[in-house]
Parts: C-alpha cells; structure tokens; sequence
C-alpha cells in the first residue's frame, strides 16, 4: 500500500506493506540514527516524533503514520548536536547506541515542560534506558544545557 | 639530542596539558548526531540474512533433519546442518592462545547442550523468507536427561561433553568425563591450623546469580569476501584479533584468509569478548561466497549469549577479639554452563582478587571447580568473577564485624591492604600503588557514616541503612595481555595513532590519543586515531581484563618516545647537524648550537620525497604485574519494612586508579558500573524452568536498572601513581561494578538485620528475612 507523510520537512510517498513497522521503514529510507534495542518496547532507542510527540518506532506501523509529520534525530541534526556537546563534555554517550533515542526524547521534553525539576527530568526520561549507564552524566548534561538554553533566552 | 623523555614519571596535573583532563570522545560528534556507524549501519543492503534453528530442548541429540521444504522457499539461499560444518572443535572465547578455555564448540553440533543451542542455519534474501523456511525444517530430536543443578553436575552420570574430540589446551584442571570445565587450589600457610586457633569463624555460603550484559547493541556481525576472496568480518567485537584465530578454527581455514574489523560498538561489558555471533554468517559467507549478516534479536542475546557465571561461593573467615584477620579460606563452585567460554579464568578472579584486600593473613586457601551444565554457556562480564568473589568475601567480612560488634569500616581499616604491602593471594605481587584506605576515609565522609551508621529509622514506615565494601581488580592479565601501537607522520606532520585496542564506548580511541598527544606535545586534533582492522592495526589482545588503558598506554608511551627519537634524527639531518645538537619540542626541532629550525609540518612534507628511511614508529607492551586498582563504595538504602522494597538513595564511591587519565570518562565509567551493579544487587537474574528454559529472555522479564532506580551516585578519586603505568594510571573498567553487591546487602542488613546471601536482594526475600526476625 502507499503511504505519504513528511519525514524531516520532505514528503515521502512509499509502498509498504501493511504489517510493515515504522522503524524498519525510516531505517530504509536512510534514518540510521533508528535503533533497535529490544522489541518489547522497553528501551527507547527508537525514539522519533510523530506530530511532534515521542513515539517509539518500532511498534508503530508504517501504514498507521500516513499524513503525519515525523521527525527523526537527522531532522534536528544542529539541535542534536548543541545537546550533544553538553551531553559529551560530561562524557555521557558512552557507547553512543542509546543517544538517538535518548536525545530525542530530551528534546521533546524541552519543548513540553518548562523548567522541569530533577524528579520531572527522571520520569520524562524513564523509558530510554542505557545500560552503560550514564544516568547521571546525562542528567548533569541536562541540567547545564537547560541552564544554557535559559541563559540564551535571557539574552535574546 | 634532548627530549621530553620520560613521560611515565609525569604526575601532577600542572605538568600534563591534556592527560588528566575531561577532553570529550573523539568519536562524540558521530554519536550524538546519529551517524552511521555501528555494525548494521554499515552492512550492505544485499546480504543474506541469517537467522538460527535454535534446540527446544537443555539435552537432546539430533536424529534427523528434513530441510526439503525448507530449501524450495523462494529466496533461500542456504540451509546448513551439523552435516554441512567441520567436525573440529574450538572455543568461542576471546582469549589468548593457547585458550585456557577448552575446544568444546562445533559451528553446528549433533548434540544439543541447551535451549537455544544452534540447530540449523537459514540463509536467505529476505527476512520473510528465512522466517518462513525455519518453520518448515523439520527437526527430530532424541531428548536426553539434562544436567541443570550445578551443585550436582561434578561426576554426574549425565554428561554434557562425552565426545572425544573435546580437548583442554592448558592445565586448568578440566575433565570432560567429569563435567569439569577447571579445578584448582592455591595457598598459603596452614589455613585450618590458623582457623582453628581463631577466636571467632564466620563459615557462610553466598550464591550469586548469572547476569545478562545487557548491552543496548545486541549481537551481529556482517561477512563479505573481497577481491582476493578473503573471508572479511565487520563485527561489534572486544576482540578482533581473537575473533581471526577462532572463526580460522571454526571454518578450519587458514589465519590468513580472515580479516577483521570493529565498527563503533554499542556496548560490550565483557558479553563481545566471545565470539557469539561471528560463525553464522562467516560459515555463510565462506560457503556461499555471497555477503551475509546476523542481527541477534534481543531475545536471543538473553538466552543464547555469554552471562556472568553462576557461582556458588563457601567462605570462612578467621579473626582474633581484636579483629585482626588471620585467614580466609575461599571454596567456590562455577557453573560454565554448556560450553566453557572463561570458564577456567573467571573463578580465578573470584580468590585472587578478594582475599588480597585483606593485607597478609597469616593463611589463605582459595579452591574451585567450574562445571558444565545444560544452561547456555556463560562468558565475560566486567568483574569476571571478581564481583561474585568480592560479594562473598566482603559479605563475610560484614558478618564478621556484626559478630564482633565492630562497626565494618573500622574492622576494614585494621586489615585492608595498604601500599608496600606484598599480597601472597595475588601472585605474592606487591601493591606498589595503594590509597585503598584514604578511598574508605573519604567514601565514609562522603556519605556521613559515623552519623548514619547503621540506620535511621524515618518515622514513615521507612528504615534507611548504610553499608560498605572494598573492591579490587587487575590491569590486564599480567605476563599474557599484549598491546601494541603504531604512530606514523604524515603530510604537513600529523599523526596517524593506529590501535588494536577496541573502543567500545568506553573511550580508550581518545584517552589513547591523550597519551600520545601529551607525549609527542602536540594537540588533540594533530592525531587521527584507527582502530580496528585486523589487516593494518598493530596487535592487541583486545579490550578486555581492564587492560587498555594500562598495557595499551604503555605501548602508546613507548612508541612516541621512539617517535621522537626518530623525529629528531630527521629534523637534525634536514638541518644538516649532529643529532645531540638538536631538541623537538612537538612543533620543531631545532638546532640548539645555532637556532635553526624545522618545523614538524616541513619534515612530514620532506620524508615524503627522496627518502629512505619511513617516519614511524611501533612498540609493544607487555607486563610481568598486573597492578590493581583499588575502591571503596558505601551504600544508603531506604526499606519499606511493610514492603521489603529497597530503594537506592546515595551511593558514596572512591576509585584509586592511579593517575585519573580522563577525569569524565572515568567518572562515568564508576557511575555506569555502579548502575550495573546496583541491578545485580536488587533484581537482575536469569531464572530458568524446570526444563532449562530461559524465562528471563526480554527486558519484560529481565529488568535492567532505569533511571529512577539507582538513586544519586557520587563518584571522588584518591590517585595513588603506579610506578609502571603509562602516567602513574591503572585501570578503571571493571572494578567499578564490584562494590555494590555487598555494600547494598551490607545496608539492608544495618537497616532490618536482614542478612542476604543469594543474590539478587528481592522486596520479597528481604520481606521474608524481616519476617522470620519477628518469629
């Protein structure tokens, strides 16, 4: 079946087949940054935006996303990499498999809550696990990077 | 000729411009932007996708096997059975040769050792087409009695590895017809003597479960034969150098014909320094010609993977009213499960590195066996049974203090080791480098203890407790771990730092490129760093025993002191003077008779025009010792005494490392494997049925620890210098997930007197220790 939507600010319009999951299908059309981790939804790794909301790529379908906007990390790459550099100085990417997912998510918890305690950061973030773990590490990314962000407003 | 020279004896930081400085991963942009660079990133688009027929059954033979049907669905491009793959058995550890580990694996077996062992593999174009093959090969199986109690698995009647062909390379002690994987003992002084004339014995057994690594990238490698029709092997691998030697083996092919390469790995922790995945699509490739590449699913890296051994751990502990310990006497009991993959090795760790934190105790006795079972084969995972050992040991020591009535830390502070001191347990190596008691002294700061020991209650239903323990491990296997380094200049003078040393997220491309740029006194971005290929990277034995930072540091400081050498006699030759005139100060070198100078840029320009002689350098490491890091860790835990729930609040944690060669990297490589830890202590565990089969197969039912379950993680270091180390540094990978096993049964136990010995510490047992205390 064919299915249109927008990944990244282009449209697309692909055959799928009706089972067909929403990660292998970005996965193929380039997004790499996908992770598979687990699938049982457990992990988070393939963490990506559907209408600007979190969702996780591999237990969506494909034919379910027809005439939605999706964003993945290569859709917020300048972004990514701002965080990413807060995220690095502390060392928290380690084996760098989970930070897609991870930075997705820490991206879209920006844009919902507004100054979020250390609590709220924890229970956004519960679902993308990272075994090497650099829970704290990105925690403090977090903390500074909101800090910085804040800063810049402030300036502006 | 002057130089830098001897970058082991730098120190303080105020001499070091880039060692001992948080610089960030030379690899972080890459993977903070969601580059293509892992293992299937890469895979090109036209391989075979294999997948495994895997055994229902923990023991069964194959009587026979259909894959008619199988074979005619469109798409399939292989079907291959024990029939198709070499009768010569070999080990999927990653180790070096002669493998302590015995050959007891087959590509593809007639006997199956465990549910999920490898019964066929399919080939095909196609996902759809593999799947729908592997139901369509029909199987039968002669189910044979299993042997799953490794308590009685020694001299069972029941055999897992009765064939002949099984061969132990080294004098582990290992007999097939025994169901023994190893056996050893090792002492000194009369240790029953000693415990008899002690004044108080604590005699305890402890369990501690088998661990799932649990790394986010599970298992997959792809295969490909280039142009010279060598076998080519892109895999997330510890071990790409030991991976040549085992699927050389495997195929029964020539070393030559294999090459190896390491993409960025998504995790390893010990589970990647087996070849768990490599043969499958290597076999594939090399029978079809045709590229191929296995993604395990995550179930499959929970059930047919290389955990942490299960072990059984008997120790007793001697001591006189004051709480001097005088002896410790140690029986452990491994279980390698179906293969033995580190079988030999890890319970090693397990006495070697727990009875030396105890300074010199007039005896010790350390004695095991590791023994084969009808569970899947366990491997390497960070502590390499040192954790199981520590956890027992120190547990002991705990109990010790409780029947003392001494608080923990003070009865440590009487008997830890300290600097100078020989350790007879430890292969009578000295510890040259030791700030094990300041790391107590500021973990106990740290957390309060003197105000919180042993517990609090909170007025809410709720008891917070503190506990502590020790750790120690190696760096690298001493007298076995080699590493070696090639550095070359190039046009307009960088340099390419070629490794062997596998990065698998844990940083060792930069820190090794730190140590390289400190020596040559250059910056960061004048060094490229490549690793791993296994045709062009200089050996390593791999990423692994907490080794690289220590033997492929060294090699990294040995080649750039060559490196120099070989620079100032360019430089002094292009200025047409003596070599002793002349000093290299990173940026030139110059004549120190008469002030000319060359810059770096023009000699790596020169030497690439009309020379002879090429500007590079390669050195190896290798160490007789294998310097321990040290640490301590205090745990504070709140339990719902309605509940038995433990929640983590604080984890206070000192790591001597030596010299702290990237302080971010090493602190998030403490607070990871703290994390790790924690998950071991509370509630990771593999549980099988009575049959053997793996229930503990997704992360449904194998919890790993998210970010509200580990609670705050504080992490200090108290460096000691290591005299043999690249920079006075030790290793820090491993030891770090050694301390909270017994700190938090240490807390629980300060909290409800609940006394845990068989991992993990569950809210049911803990609630049920509470109540048995009430009866």
């Amino acid at each position: 079946m064919e299915i249109r939507f927008i990944l990244n600010k282009k449209q697309i319009s692909i055959d799928v087949k009706a089972d067909a999951v929403l990660m292998d299908v970005l996965r193929s059309l380039g997004c790499k940054s996908i992770k598979c981790g687990c699938e049982t939804t457990n992990c988070g790794l393939c963490t990506v935006w559907i209408d600007g909301k979190s969702r996780l790529s591999c237990s969506v379908l494909a034919a379910s996303v027809d005439g939605c906007e999706i964003t993945t990390l290569e859709g917020v790459e300048e972004e990514a990499a701002e965080f990413g550099r807060f995220l690095a100085a502390e060392g928290g990417e380690q084996c760098g498999f989970c930070s897609p997912g991870f930075i997705m998510n820490v991206l879209a918890m920006k844009r919902e809550l507004q100054d979020p305690d250390l609590e709220e950061i924890k229970e956004y973030l519960a679902g993308n696990l990272c075994r090497c773990t650099g829970y704290m590490s990105q925690l403090r990314a977090i903390q500074k990077y909101m800090a910085a962000q804040k800063e810049k407003e402030v300036q502006a | 000729m002057s130089m830098t020279g001897d970058h082991t004896a730098k120190s303080s930081a105020e001499e070091m411009r880039i060692v001992n400085h948080a610089v960030p991963k030379v690899d972080s942009e890459a993977l903070v932007t969601g580059k293509a660079v892992y293992t299937n990133d890469l895979a090109p688009e036209d391989c075979l996708i294999v997948k495994i027929i895997r055994s229902p059954h923990a023991h069964a033979l194959i009587k026979e096997i259909n894959t008619e049907r199988a074979e005619a669905v469109p798409g399939i491009e292989c079907i291959l059975t024990y029939r198709d793959c070499p009768d010569k058995r070999f080990t999927m550890a990653g180790q070096t040769y002669p493998e302590p580990s015995p050959y007891d694996r087959l590509i593809l077996d007639q006997r199956m050792r465990f549910v999920g062992d490898a019964a066929a593999i399919v080939a095909g174009t196609s996902e759809e087409a593999v799947r729908k093959a592997m139901k369509l090969v029909k199987i039968k199986y002669e189910v044979l009695e299993p042997v799953l109690d490794f308590r009685k698995a020694k001299d069972n009647p029941v055999l897992v590895h009765p064939e002949e062909n099984w061969r132990s390379l080294c004098p582990v002690g290992a007999d097939n017809k025994r169901n023994l994987c190893a056996h050893g003992v090792s002492e000194a002084g009369d240790i029953e003597a000693v415990l008899a004339s002690c004044e108080h014995v604590i005699d305890r057994v402890y369990h501690t479960q088998a661990n799932q690594q649990a790394m986010m990238e599970t298992f997959r490698t792809y295969t490909y034969l280039d142009a010279y029709g060598r076998l080519n092997v892109v895999s997330s691998t510890q071990v790409p150098f030991h991976v040549r030697r085992i699927l050389a083996n495997a195929l029964d092919i020539p070393k030559s014909k294999v090459r190896v390469i390491k993409p960025r790995i998504g995790g390893g922790f010990g589970a990647k320094q087996t070849s768990v995945s490599e043969v499958y699509p290597a076999v594939v490739t090399w029978k079809t010609g045709k590229p191929a590449k296995i993604l395990f699913t995550r179930e499959e890296s929970m059930t047919a993977s290389s955990p942490r051994h299960e072990m059984e751990l008997h120790v007793r502990v001697g001591s006189d009213d004051e709480g001097n310990i005088r002896g410790i006497d140690l029986y452990t009991l491994s279980n390698t499960g179906a293969f033995g993959e580190h079988g030999p090795t890890t319970v090693g760790l397990s006495g070697h590195k727990s009875i030396p934190l105890y300074g010199s105790p007039e005896a010790f006795r350390f004695t095991y066996d590791v023994v084969y079972t009808n569970v899947m084969s366990s491997g390497a995972y960070r502590g390499y049974g040192a954790t199981q050992g520590i956890f027992a040991v120190e547990s002991a020591v705990n109990e010790l203090a409780k029947e003392l009535g001494m608080d923990p830390t003070v009865l440590r502070e009487k008997n830890l080791v300290r600097e100078g001191q020989v350790m007879p347990a430890y292969y009578n190596e000295t510890a040259k480098s030791c700030a094990l008691d300041r790391c107590l002294a500021r973990a106990k700061e740290m957390i309060g203890w003197d105000e919180k020991y042993p517990c609090r209650d909170m007025g809410n239903g709720k008891v917070r407790g503190v506990g502590v323990a020790m750790a120690m491990q190696g760096s690298g296997i001493s007298s076995v771990d080699t590493g070696a380094v090639a550095i070359k200049v190039n046009d307009d003078g960088f340099y390419s730092l070629m490794v062997g040393a596998t990065d698998m997220g844990t940083g060792c491309d930069t820190i090794l490129s730190q140590m390289a740029a400190e020596c040559l006194d250059c910056d960061m971005k004048d060094i490229i760093v490549h690793g791993v290929d296994t045709d062009i990277s200089p050996y390593d034995t791999g990423s692994y025993a907490s080794s690289t930072t220590y033997v492929t540091g060294m090699a990294v400081v040995r080649t750039c002191e060559k490196l120099r050498e070989k620079i100032c006699e360019r430089g002094a030759y292009y200025l047409g003077c003596p070599v002793d005139d002349v000093e290299f100060d990173g940026e030139k070198v110059t004549n120190l008779k008469n002030g000319e100078s060359i810059s770096r840029k023009d000699i790596g320009n020169k030497v690439m025009c009309f020379n002879n002689e090429a500007l590079s350098a390669s050195e190896a490491f290798s160490s007789p010792t294998s310097p321990p890091p040290f640490m301590a860790g205090i745990a504070e835990v709140e339990i719902d005494k309605e509940t038995g729930v433990v929640e983590m609040v604080d984890y206070a944690a000192v790591v001597d490392c030596g010299t702290v060669v990237n302080p971010a990297l090493a602190r998030v490589q403490t607070e990871g494997g703290i994390a790790q830890g924690i998950g071991m202590a509370l509630f990771e565990d593999i549980v099988y049925s009575k049959k053997g089969k793996d229930y503990s197969n997704s992360f449904m039912q194998y919890k790993i620890p998210s970010r509200l379950d580990v609670g705050n993680i504080r992490v200090e270091f108290e460096s000691s210098y290591e005299p043999t180390g690249p920079f006075g540094a030790k290793s820090i990978g491993e030891i770090v997930i050694n301390t909270p096993s017994p700190a938090i049964i240490n807390a629980i136990q300060n909290a409800v007197g609940v006394t845990i010995r068989e991992l993990p510490a569950t809210a049911e047992k803990v609630y049920r220790g509470m109540q048995e205390l009430k009866d």
